[in-house]
């Protein structure tokens, strides 16, 4: 699904990732922990393409395909999706009319013919109830005045709706209570299956409680400095990251 | 600000076309001779022929105005062209198969065909041609309703009570430069009456084409709302693309009698020039209705093209409980400029109006809004509620408010909401990780901006500004 080899980037001319590599396969659930500011936004950025992060150094292979190739758009159309951080506003435009329009030009790409309104309206309709979220959040402005644990919601409603291969969630769980953990947890294990993959990236030991990752990577200072199984969440949930201070510092060197 | 934004707005303009049509054009120049020979070619009757003189006077000693936020070298007044008619008119043809087939061919280009089993359903339009109205579509069937709905060069025959009653009424001859010389000037334009108590059984529409290098476009639109009826207008607007700056000089008054609501909509898509500013209309235009005792009167407009924009249709709330809106959306890109805005004088006890403004300024551009709220004496209870927002996409175009407040009653309640957005790379970013291309991106953002004034259109037109706007957004290839 997705090869990362020895990627190098920056942003602004600052280096942020330094020479990571990562091996995805279909059907698996990575989890990328780590400290503030050790890039894991960045590099969730870097692989959707966006402006201004700038890849130096390495290769990034995603289902064969060079991915650093590709465009923004045409990377989201081939099936990687990026649930954000922190999601922005359109105000005016509607969840519905967004997602519909969304929906399509994946559709477009894999020559199937746009949803009519009615369509998409049942289809939204699901996923809205799925993230738990009130019908009429289809009709409001995409994420405007949404509270912060809503556009997580809304974030995996859209995730759901479009069906990606490689789903990258980014602090999905960041800010959520107790119940809308659950839902949205839900929410990613419904979609689970052989063809797709995951890379969640989390603080929280707790998510993967609810969404049982194959593999825990911790990301440092740019890089992948362990890699583990599901227990290497747990022991960072007792050890923080203290022990990372000399290791990250030989990596510097 | 990103590179795909700036390609997403390199704008083609799709009516740039010239239409090759043999006119009679009168040689450029303004006198007393001039407009005498409009007269003549109108074969108006000498009280319209007084009328325009005392306007041409009053022109004379007038000043161009200098107040609004535009740049733009003087404009010669002696270097335009002030009749063009396409010869084939000069025998009024009685049908529309006796109309020059390359006039026809020229409005279905434009997406406007003329006859009426193409015609949307629902909509007359009057066609009106550099000076001259080409054909009036649907009259048979509004006549039935007593609707008038003609050229107002014939109404001035046909109709010359109502003409007489009305012209000049609400801008007066003298009212501004422009004016003045429109009023002197005029060539052609729609003229309506609904009478008492009738609801208009289709929508009105009079599409405005300048084709003709070096002519003024003088048009003069009067919409008579008898007692208690209603009437719904658009009006549209484009020229071909020409490196000369052309002139456009309307007037139209709205006159809403009690209980009566007219609605007014343009989409105004005049050639703006190109990328450096080259050529482009010059849109200098004053538009104004008078409300009687619980008369509404609204204000639609889409404003996409010109070079420059000097335009704002107003409301003179002078019966009680009367009703003024405005509904704006003002886009602004390459090297245009636009002044625009509204007027709201509230005469009347319990008037109230709503002002919502959207502009929208790319590239080098310059958006002003420019709005006046008057609560007069005997306004009292009277309020306004006005909404400005401005969105900037790229950080060379400029966003201008300037709103005047003057409050002569206590009791009256001016509200006023200011708002500066950009598109943002993150909403930018947003779309295009979610499968949109950045000119689908750019186009969406930007109308969800000007919902609220979308809605307020004819529902056949709001689809066409929606897509005028993704048009006058669209990256072309190369
Ligand atoms: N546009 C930018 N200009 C300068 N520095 C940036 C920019 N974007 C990110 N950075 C820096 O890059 C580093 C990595 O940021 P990133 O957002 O990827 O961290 P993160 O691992 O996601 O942290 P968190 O856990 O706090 O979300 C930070 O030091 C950040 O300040
Ligand atoms: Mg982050």
């Amino acid at each position: 699904m997705l090869k990362i080899k020895n990627l190098h980037a920056s942003v602004e001319d600052k280096t942020i990732i330094k020479g990571l590599d990562l091996n995805i396969k279909p059907g698996e659930v990575h989890a990328i922990m780590g400290p503030n500011g050790a890039g894991k936004s960045t590099l969730g950025y870097v692989l959707s393409g966006r402006e201004g992060y700038e890849v130096s150094e390495g290769s990034v292979e995603f289902k064969g395909q060079d991915l650093l190739e590709m465009d923004i758009e045409e990377r989201a159309r081939e099936g990687l999706f990026l649930a954000f951080q922190y999601p922005v506003e359109i105000p005016g435009v509607s969840n519905m009319e967004f997602m519909k329009e969304s929906v399509n030009a994946m559709r477009k790409k894999q020559g199937l013919e746009p949803l009519t309104a009615a369509e998409f309206l049942k289809k939204a309709k699901e996923a809205c109830k799925q993230v738990n979220l009130p019908l009429d959040f289809l009709k409001r402005g995409v994420n405007e005045g949404f509270s912060g644990g809503e556009k997580k919601r809304n974030e995996i409603m859209q995730m759901i709706l479009l069906e990606p291969k490689l789903c990258i969630l980014d602090e999905s769980d960041s800010g959520l209570d107790i119940d809308a953990l659950q839902v949205v947890a839900n929410g990613v294990n419904s979609q689970r299956s052989p063809e797709r993959s995951f890379i969640v990236v989390t603080h929280y030991q707790r998510l993967l409680d609810y969404i049982k990752p194959d593999f825990v990577h911790i990301l440092a200072d740019g890089k992948i400095v362990k890699s583990g199984d599901a227990s290497l969440a747990l022991e960072v949930e007792k050890a923080g990251y203290a022990w990372l201070g000399d290791k990250s510092k030989e990596a510097g060197a | 600000m990103s590179e795909q934004i700036e390609q997403a707005l390199a704008r083609k303009y799709e009516a740039g076309f010239v239409s090759n049509i043999e006119s009679e054009t009168f040689a450029v120049g303004l006198d007393e001779e001039v407009i005498r020979r409009i007269s003549t070619m109108k074969n108006e009757p000498e009280w319209m022929l007084q009328w325009r003189l005392k306007a041409y006077e009053s022109w004379l000693k007038m000043e161009e105005p200098e107040w609004a936020h535009l740049h733009y070298p003087k404009i010669d007044y002696q270097s335009i062209s002030y009749y063009s008619a396409p010869k084939s008119m000069k025998d009024k043809p009685k049908s529309l198969d006796e109309v020059d087939p390359e006039l026809l061919r020229t409005y279905e280009k434009l997406g406007i065909p003329l006859h009426e089993q193409q015609m949307l359903a629902g909509v007359a339009v009057d066609a009106v041609f550099d000076s001259v109205s080409v054909v009036t579509t649907f009259r048979e069937k509004l006549e039935e309703a007593g609707v008038i709905f003609c050229p107002i060069s014939e109404a001035v025959h046909k109709y010359p009570e109502l003409v007489k009653k009305y012209l000049g009424t609400v801008v007066p001859r003298s009212d501004n430069y422009f004016a003045a010389l429109n009023s002197a000037v005029f060539t052609d334009g729609s003229f309506v009456y609904i009478p008492k108590g009738v609801r208009c059984p289709m929508e009105l529409s009079t599409y405005f084409r300048i084709n003709e290098q070096n002519t003024g476009q003088f048009e003069r639109t009067l919409i008579v709302a008898d007692e208690g009826s209603h009437v719904s207008y658009l009006e549209g607007c484009t020229a071909p693309q020409r490196d000369e700056n052309q002139l456009h000089a309307a007037v139209v008054e709205l006159v809403a009698m009690d209980n009566a609501k007219i609605k007014y909509s343009t989409v105004q898509n005049w050639y703006p020039g190109d990328e450096e500013g080259k050529g482009g209309i010059y849109n200098f235009v004053t538009k104004r209705g008078i409300c009687h005792n619980n008369a509404h009167i609204s204000w639609t407009q889409v404003e996409t093209g010109s070079a420059i924009t000097w335009k704002y249709p107003s409301c003179v709330l002078k019966g009680d409980n009367s009703v003024g809106e405005f509904y704006s959306v003002a886009l602004t890109r390459g090297r245009q400029q636009a002044d625009t805005g509204t007027k709201m004088i509230h005469l009347g006890k319990n008037t109230k109006s709503t002002i919502i403004s959207k502009g929208i300024s790319a590239g080098r551009s310059n958006n002003a809004y420019r709005g006046l709220v008057q609560m007069g004496p005997n306004s009292d209870g009277a309020r306004n509620f006005t909404q400005c927002d401005s969105l900037l996409i790229g950080d060379q175009c400029g966003a201008h408010t300037f709103p005047y407040i003057e409050s002569r009653n206590p009791s009256a309640i001016v509200e006023h909401e200011a708002t500066t957005s950009k598109v943002s790379d993150e909403q930018l970013f947003l779309c295009q990780q979610r499968g949109l291309d950045a000119e689908k991106a750019v186009s969406m953002i930007v109308n969800g901006f000007c919902k609220e004034v979308f809605k307020e259109l004819p529902m056949e037109f709001a689809v066409e500004a929606g897509k005028l706007l993704e048009i006058s957004l669209e990256g072309s290839v190369g």
